[in-house]
């Protein structure tokens, strides 16, 4: 399994879980695991997807979900699972 | 129901919110980056009595240059961390001068120049020599020629090594190195250092090498993140200094993972050995990235004011704890750069008048900034330059410590400001001590290497 981190911030609005996962969805792109809060009308989302069988690549995923993001008025930052792995386990 | 509910138990994500937004922040807000990923190479296997031989058989580089080059724009795309320059180290120019022609050194540095440009390499360092106790056909050749092959490069870096806990110090390396920079564009002498004790597998321009003893390639990775550790600080305001050196601590372990992380990633893409990771801070000119700040965020309202040195002890100390903690290969200077030009807080405490020469000086018994980037005026003479890096070799054999010296000769006065621009940033003109010292520094010889020495015998 190889995964990556989206993380999603902005004013929170209908269509936004809905607008990022149809784009993951597109791309095959599976949802192993999702948190999501809203803190005084600022929605924020961390999601833990799994890249194995993505039709394309990290970079090309990131691009798309960023554009998605400009299109809903919020920012999306997309790192590989590694990242977090070597800075936050020993 | 029963069997649903198994799913739940003992459930959480693999990683909190608070570890991932860690990481997020570090990334995206406080200029987390990795400075270099460097290329070693050993090019002594291209030795020839024939300089188109050398020349030709540099050219069988290309590919391996390219290869590493895209490797390391991949790394950056997969893991979404900013890479910021992609360097190249090669055997000391020396070596093949000793059976060259000096002018042959220039055609070699020529080929560098164009082997960098063509593979999207940023600096290639190598334009370097040996001379702590004397000089040879080949470094006095590397002295000779250092100036012109500087100047008519745009990507070359050399690096003089003029003395060594072993050996001493070369008094007239330190004269011939300052004559070249005095022949340099501002530009062309921020390529340049003059050092003690220089690593063999530093990923650091100017001081970049493929030293002896090191394997045929090996990547070696710099890494930049004092924005994180002022962030830190300053969120947590820890109430204890043992509270302190552990917020630091913890700290560099995450940023040398990272290090660790994308320096692994290059070196299996390519199959080329991972060499080390450079511990050493290094900032930028961008608000918010200062080796100062940490300091000033510890809670000296100027950087260079009293405790200082006390504070950047205790940051270093931290730094080498928690960054060895992180991982197995450390390599190059792993401390401290405070170049100033590059370092925002620093010029402007330079300015301020706050971090003067002597400042540095003192600086550099704690950390291996040495005199980094700072402009002298042309107009006072050689001869306080001469004196001024000696007092930086001399503490670096006195205290068995890797240090350098990269200033910057311009014609304008003390207090002026060059602005170099870009990662280079703007460079204060500080005032030598306006006192003859020409005798001393036209002294002859090399100052003994002391007793660290023999200690070692």
């Amino acid at each position: 399994m190889e995964n990556a981190v989206v993380v999603v911030v902005g004013a929170d609005k209908p269509g936004i879980v809905a607008g990022i996962s149809s784009e993951l969805a597109m791309n095959n792109v599976n949802i192993v695991d999702i948190s999501q809060t809203v803190l005084r009308g600022i929605f924020a989302m961390i999601m833990l997807v799994d890249l194995s069988k993505s039709s394309i690549s990290i970079s090309e995923l990131r691009k798309k979900l960023q554009a998605k993001g400009k299109e809903l008025n919020v920012e999306v930052l997309v790192y590989h699972e590694e990242v977090f792995r070597y800075m936050e386990r020993i | 129901m029963k069997k649903f509910s198994g799913i739940w138990r003992g459930y959480k994500m693999k990683y909190s919110a608070d570890e991932i937004i860690e990481v997020v922040r570090m990334l995206s807000e406080e200029d987390l980056d990795i400075r270099s990923v460097t290329l070693s190479v050993n090019t002594l296997r291209f030795i020839s009595d024939d300089v188109k031989r050398v020349l030709d058989k540099l050219d069988s580089l290309n590919p391996i240059f390219d290869k590493f080059s895209s490797a390391v724009d991949r790394a950056a795309e997969k893991y979404g961390v900013k890479i910021v320059t992609k360097r190249v180290a090669v055997t000391p120019i020396q070596f093949f001068l000793e059976t060259l022609n000096q002018e042959d050194g220039l055609r070699i540095a020529m080929k560098l120049e164009d082997l960098a440009a063509n593979n999207r390499i940023d600096y290639i360092g190598g334009y370097s020599a040996f001379a702590e106790r004397g000089f040879t056909k080949g470094s006095s050749s590397v002295l000779n020629t250092m100036a012109e092959a500087i100047n008519s490069t745009k990507r070359l870096t050399g690096m003089i090594n003029a003395a060594s806990t072993f050996s001493g110090l070369n008094s007239e390396a330190v004269r011939r190195f300052v004559d070249n920079i005095f022949d340099m564009k501002p530009e062309a002498s921020a390529r340049v250092a003059i050092l003690s004790n220089v690593p063999p597998d530093s990923p650091f321009v100017p001081s970049a090498h493929h030293g002896i003893g090191m394997p045929e390639m090996s990547i070696n990775v710099a890494v930049s993140g004092p924005g994180v550790i002022e962030k830190a600080i300053r969120r947590n305001s820890p109430s204890t200094l043992e509270e302190l050196h552990n917020l630091i601590k913890r700290t560099a372990f995450k940023i040398t993972r990272l290090g660790e992380l994308i320096g692994k990633a290059v070196s299996a893409d390519i199959g080329v050995e991972f060499g080390s990771v450079d511990l050493s801070l290094a900032p930028t000119p961008k608000v918010g990235d200062s080796v100062a700040g940490i300091i000033e965020a510890i809670g000296i309202e100027k950087m260079g004011a009293h405790g200082s040195l006390s504070a950047l002890a205790l940051l270093m100390d931290a730094v080498k704890k928690g960054g060895s903690t992180a991982t197995s290969h450390v390599g190059g200077l792993s401390s401290a750069f405070i170049p100033v030009s590059e370092d925002a807080v620093m010029s402007e405490r330079a300015l301020e008048g706050y971090v003067d020469f002597y400042t540095l000086l003192a600086l550099s018994a704690v950390c291996n900034s040495g005199i980094d980037m700072v402009g002298i005026s042309k107009r006072q003479g050689k001869d306080k330059v001469i004196g001024l890096i000696m007092d930086v070799l001399t503490l670096g054999i006195t205290l068995n410590k890797i240090l350098g010296v990269r200033i910057i000769p311009v014609d304008e006065e003390p207090g002026s400001i060059i602005d170099l621009g870009g990662l280079l940033g703007k460079v204060v003109v500080m005032k030598l001590k306006d006192a003859n010292v020409e005798k001393f520094v036209s002294l002859n010889g090399f100052i003994p290497n002391s007793i660290k020495r023999l200690e070692t015998g």
